[in-house]
């Protein structure tokens, strides 16, 4: 099924090996492929099981100095496993990685960061309960006297952050900050070693333009500095915009490695997916443009300081609101103030035209109204229980211990969530740690759909996910909101927003400044309103 | 990112109070402690006028050293989201030990290394269940807490009485300061705390501790070495077990096989009232002197109200319940601001 053969022929080897090839250290970048000689991380034949499942499965891989080569596939196809396998956090069942021309057998992170190979994992969730700049330096802080100096680690740490345009206090616990920011200061842990590999899983899943822009240039400036650079996004943007290479797994094989200039979007993904993704049709938008008539639920007011101000939200039935605005704009405050995640200082909500207090996420669930948060990773998985477990989790709470949900029927959920959501692999009895991030995140929205609420309120729900599972979550918030839920939608990228969204919420310093029918914008036009300065009156 | 750093010109004492309780939301519980600690001395001050005499509070120290040696040990373990529950028992499985050792003439130079290696190596066998073959530290531990009391009760059945100057010496000298006094055990429970906090704070293991209570996966791939951290928190309480077998003997001039049943659940008591989070990766260490402070006060009071001491239980239980949900009210609180 893979196309392994096609995959030889496509290994670029071309150009001569440079002058001064041997010369050991950094090159500087260059911008066709260089020869096999200097390549810097060499995998051969990387097999990695778990129990009688084949994750990966006799993979080579490779990079060179200077490049950023970009690791694709769907949700579960061995991406993260193979950085794993890389940088000593798993074991290669067979297979080798020679690393600078000599073999490596690494006993964990810790002997990989020492060769100069710095990871960001996935799930890496850094330690909230630390200082920022701890988090930084963890297992290498700059010692003076044979004891930490607290004082040119946080120092150092604010250099490092300013670095990456990072206005944060290094004295503070890393739990104060917003995801984005976590997400930053693990990249910036990554860099502020000697680094020769920087590895990425999927460091943009949770940053904004701006953030991702800041990486960028970063990413750039190690690259001329002669790093290799291991890329994994599902945002094929980033990818296109980033990468010299991709390479491209599927089902724990490999499918090819490819200049990124020589391989078409549309080829791409079909190498991913091994199929043709259908392009959805924009969302026939049902709704008026002007506010509903008798919402489901409505907001007048809401007000959470520092977060939103005075925000006024309506949402029919059967409706989706898409919800675009800036980082710091107030999304997920906004989303958490509408759930009962967090209370609101001010304001009124109703439900049904009945005033209701959402005092907590319960309470709002009981009114029907749910949040799925865009930090999955860590909220609310159980890792150790099944997929099914992990799905009627919520149901069986909510429904009381006295009302238990029949074997039968908890089987029949799993499986109908399972396929709608796509959940790889199909097996309701997998326990949810054994998943990839992109499907564990599938099984945390089966969880809250399995409460058949009125109004979910879906933050970031297609981060991480990969392009064929995008499409397909896209396409069934369409489908629940024809059989009549109300979504509210929230996401950084606009275009989805409008292609989902029946009206836009357009947030502006945790206002909401105007609604728009979807229809009457595109993303340029959502983009300047989004990002739209208070005009001076002409 | 491109927030412009706010160059605020002047920066206001409520700016300060703020960064301040930002940086160090985790001190509140143990200042909280220490809130308590002083509301009792001065109402035991004021009900009984005769309680904050340097004598009463030296006696404090004194009365209570072997406690908080095991508070430091046990505050290692908590941190790391662990628990000890053999202390108790290891302190009385070294004290009679060593009691032992010293009445068939054992030289005490000898005898006092082997009191410490006894409890480190209690500890390294739970160290070991635990990392090694992935046993529940409650159950390790627990299987500890039988293991010390059993070797206690096979070295002697009764008391030894200990006679030997060098070890009387240590709990009998006063070394007097005006009114104050402190003994060698006093000195040396100041010393472990001091040593204690001083590791927690500014060496790699002491912040690895706090890294695997914050997340030990993510400590792992952070590349630290979870692995010997996690022996290590144990071998040290277990060591900690020892010395307090130790100081115990001195102060009670006997080793006894009975010592300490139930002390590991004062000792977790003590920590968690001085602010150490039972679930992991928050406290300190002079937090948990606090607690042993607070401890040491109520029981103290109680003796004074010529109470039964089973009060003491029963005060210290509802202090504990009501730091429990003050730090997860904290916790919470924090939790929520970002
Ligand atoms: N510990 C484990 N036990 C069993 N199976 C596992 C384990 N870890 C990963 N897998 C399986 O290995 C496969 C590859 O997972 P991996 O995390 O590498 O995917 P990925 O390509 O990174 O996906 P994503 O884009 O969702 O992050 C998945 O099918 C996953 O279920
Ligand atoms: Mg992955």
């Amino acid at each position: 099924m893979t196309d392994r053969g096609g995959a030889a022929g496509a290994h670029p080897r071309a150009a001569a090996p440079a002058a001064g090839a041997q010369m050991p250290g950094p090159m500087p970048c260059q911008d066709g492929p260089v020869s096999e000689a200097q390549a810097l991380v060499q995998i051969a034949g990387a097999t990695v099981r778990f129990g009688a499942f084949t994750a990966l499965d006799g993979v080579d891989f490779r990079m060179f100095p200077g490049e950023v080569h970009s690791l694709m596939g769907e949700n579960g196809a061995g991406k993260s496993t193979l950085i794993k396998a890389l940088t000593g956090a798993l074991a290669l069942d067979e297979g080798t990685v020679v690393i600078g021309g000599s073999e490596r057998r690494f006993g964990g992170p810790r002997d990989a960061q020492d060769a100069g190979v710095s990871t960001v994992y996935q799930e890496v969730d850094l330690l909230e309960n630390l200082s920022v700049a701890e988090n930084i330096f963890l297992g290498r802080e700059p010692r003076r006297w044979g004891v930490i100096d607290h004082r040119t680690m946080r120092r150092d740490a604010a250099a490092v952050l300013s670095g990456l345009g990072l206005d944060v206090d290094p004295a503070s616990p890393l739990g104060r900050y917003p995801l984005a920011v976590q997400q930053l200061v693990a990249i910036a842990r990554a860099i502020s070693t000697d680094v020769r590999v920087l590895v990425l899983d999927e460091p943009t899943s949770s940053l904004d333009l701006d953030e991702v822009a800041e990486l960028f240039r970063v990413i750039r400036e190690l690259k001329e500095r002669g790093v290799a650079i291991l890329f994994v996004s599902h945002f094929l943007d980033q990818v296109y915009e980033m990468s010299d290479r991709i390479t491209v797994l599927r089902d724990g094989q490999l499918v090819g490695e490819y200049l990124t200039t020589e391989l078409l979007r549309i080829d791409l993904v079909k190498k991913m997916l091994g199929r043709d993704v259908a392009e959805i049709a924009p969302r026939e938008h049902v709704v008026e443009p002007e506010m509903p008539a008798d919402p489901v639920l409505s907001a007048r007011g809401l007000t959470r300081t520092p977060g939103i101000a005075n925000a006024d939200v309506d949402i029919a039935e059967g409706e989706v609101l898409g919800v675009a605005g800036l980082l710091g704009s107030g999304r997920t405050e906004l989303a958490r103030a509408l759930t009962g995640v967090d209370r609101a200082h001010a304001g009124i909500i109703r439900i049904e035209g009945q005033p209701a207090r959402l005092d907590s996420p319960r309470h709002a669930m009981n009114l029907g109204v749910v949040y799925s948060s865009e930090n999955r990773r860590t909220e609310g998985l159980i890792g150790d229980l099944s997929i099914e477990d992990n799905i009627v989790l919520a149901l069986q709470a909510q429904q009381g211990a006295l009302h238990p949900i029949s074997a039968p029927r908890r089987r029949e959920l799993a499986l109908s969530w399972i396929e709608a959501l796509g959940i790889k692999p199909a097996d309701p009895d997998r326990p949810v740690r054994t998943l990839s991030g992109g499907n564990q995140q599938k099984v945390m929205l089966a969880r809250l759909l399995a409460l058949s609420p009125r109004v979910i309120v879906l933050d970031e729900p297609t981060r991480g996910i990969d392009v064929g599972a995008k499409v397909e979550i896209q396409r069934l918030v369409g489908e629940l909101a024809d059989n009549g839920l109300s979504v509210v939608f929230i996401s950084a990228e606009l275009e989805e927003v409008l292609r989902v969204g029946d009206r836009v919420a357009i947030l502006r310093e945790g206002e909401v400044a105007e609604t728009v029918a979807a229809a009457s914008l595109n993303p340029d036009t959502l983009m300047a309103l989004v990002a739209q300065p208070d005009l001076p009156e002409a | 990112m491109t927030a412009v750093v706010t160059e605020t010109p002047e920066v206001s004492t409520m700016d300060r109070v703020r960064t301040f309780a930002a940086r160090r939301a985790s001190v509140l519980p143990t200042l909280a402690a220490i809130a308590i600690l002083i509301v009792l001395l001065i109402g035991a001050q004021v009900e009984f006028g005769n309680f904050l005499t340097p004598r009463n509070l030296s006696a404090l120290l004194l009365d209570h050293a072997y406690l908080l040696v095991l508070a430091v040990g046990m505050t290692f373990v908590i941190v790391t989201g662990g628990i000890d529950l053999s202390v108790g028992s290891v302190m009385a499985f070294t004290g009679i030990l060593g009691a032992q050792m010293l009445a068939s003439g054992i030289p005490v130079w000898i005898v006092v290394p082997v009191m410490l290696a006894g409890g480190a190596a209690i500890g390294t066998l739970i160290g070991v269940l635990v990392q090694y073959f992935n046993v529940q530290p409650f159950i390790a531990s627990l299987a500890g807490l039988f293991l010390g009391r059993g070797l206690a009760y096979v070295v002697s059945l009764s008391s030894i009485r200990v006679e030997n100057p060098p070890i009387l010496w240590l709990q009998q000298t006063r070394f007097l300061i005006g009114e104050w006094y402190i003994t060698p055990t006093g000195i040396i429970a100041l010393v472990v705390v001091a040593a204690g906090a001083i590791v927690m704070a500014v060496t790699r293991f002491g912040r690895t501790v706090y890294a695997i209570g914050g997340s030990e996966q993510s400590a792992r791939l952070m590349g630290l070495s979870v692995a010997r951290t996690k022996v290590m928190v144990y071998v040290i309480s277990g060591l900690c077990g020892g010395l307090a077998g130790l100081l115990l003997t001195a102060y009670s001039g006997a080793g006894y096989p009975r010592y300490g049943i139930g002390t590991e659940l004062d000792v977790i008591a003590c920590v968690v009232i001085g602010g150490t989070l039972l679930t992991g990766g928050r406290g300190y260490v002079l937090g948990s002197m606090v607690g042993v402070f607070v401890f040491a006060t109520i029981t103290t009071i109680i003796s004074f109200m010529g109470a039964e001491q089973a009060w003491t239980h029963i005060i210290v239980g509802a202090l504990l319940l009501l730091f429990i949900v003050v730090q997860r009210a904290i916790v919470a609180r924090s939790d929520r601001q970002t």
